[in-house]
């Protein structure tokens, strides 16, 4: 009876974030209507949705939020201090990246986070989903950057996401 | 409002318009198009994110009500940056566009371009 009312209990509770969000309101009345678009959407849009999502550990994700948070703002010094620079001085390279993730949500949040961090930018994802190819605008030493992606990003979202 | 956060919005607001300004500048000053695409998807996400945090705080003091809509703005501009990235570098090894000769690992993108 659950499941069939809620097929998806994390999308109901985004959209009515994203509903108290949108209208910047928080009162009791924008609640019940938000509750009400977080039960109806996921019904109506159920056969988008194939997979169950199945995130595991919260505070992973809160403490994989933050590493992001301050790899994003400390990328973007660095990146900064690149462009002033002497770009004759860059040295950007294509690498790649092993992929030992599987869900498809998983993937699309690892290359995601590679393009929003320190100089990288996701280009593409081999067609048998093993290996995603990354520029990076200055790298000195690539084995060093792709075991430091891997330790970072991929480590914590293989536990993350089952 | 006290004098002191008016500063502070002030600030975030001036670093958020220097990020938004450097993000510009690499697409003029970088040699080729993957280098120039690194310049919109970070130095500008963290340019933007500066001028929300300092709307969300402006008109949560001056309105007295919290203002939290930012956050979602934050949130699809996080979500929709790296998305659009993904495209144009898969377009820019399809055409095989020049990459600048001190590029490491050209022969990667070669193969990605034919498969």
């Amino acid at each position: 009876m659950f499941k069939k009312l809620i097929p998806h209990p994390i999308l109901s509770v985004m959209l009515i974030i994203i509903w108290l969000l949108l209208n910047n309101d928080f009162s009791v009345g924008q609640m019940v209507l938000g509750a009400i678009l977080g039960v109806v959407i996921p019904i109506i849009t159920t056969g988008f949705w194939p997979d169950q999502v199945d995130a595991q550990k919260p505070w992973l994700w809160v403490k994989f939020f933050g590493v992001v948070i301050y790899d994003i703002i400390a990328a973007n010094i660095l990146v900064a201090r690149w462009i002033l620079g002497r770009s004759q001085t860059l040295r950007p390279a294509f690498m790649e990246l092993t992929i030992e993730l599987t869900s498809p949500l998983a993937i699309s949040i690892l290359a995601s986070t590679i393009s929003l961090t320190p100089g990288t930018v996701s280009c593409s994802l081999s067609a048998d989903k093993r290996r995603l190819l990354i520029h990076s605008l200055h790298v000195e030493n690539i084995s060093i950057a792709l075991v430091q992606m891997h330790e970072r990003y991929q480590k914590p979202l293989l536990e993350m996401i089952k | 409002m006290s004098g002191f956060m008016e500063v502070v919005i002030s600030l975030l607001i001036i670093i958020g318009a220097i990020f938004t300004l450097l993000g510009s500048l690499s697409l003029l000053k970088l040699p080729d198009f993957f280098m120039r695409l690194h310049g919109p998807t970070k130095a500008s996400t963290l340019g933007t994110g500066a001028i929300l945090v300092a709307s969300a705080l402006y008109f949560s003091l001056t309105k007295g009500e919290i203002s939290v809509h930012e956050i979602l703005i934050t949130v699809f501009l996080f979500i929709t940056a790296p998305v659009s990235a993904y495209m144009l570098a898969k377009a820019a090894l399809h055409l095989k566009l020049k990459q600048q000769a001190q590029t490491q690992g050209q022969t990667l993108s070669q193969q990605e371009g034919e498969g």
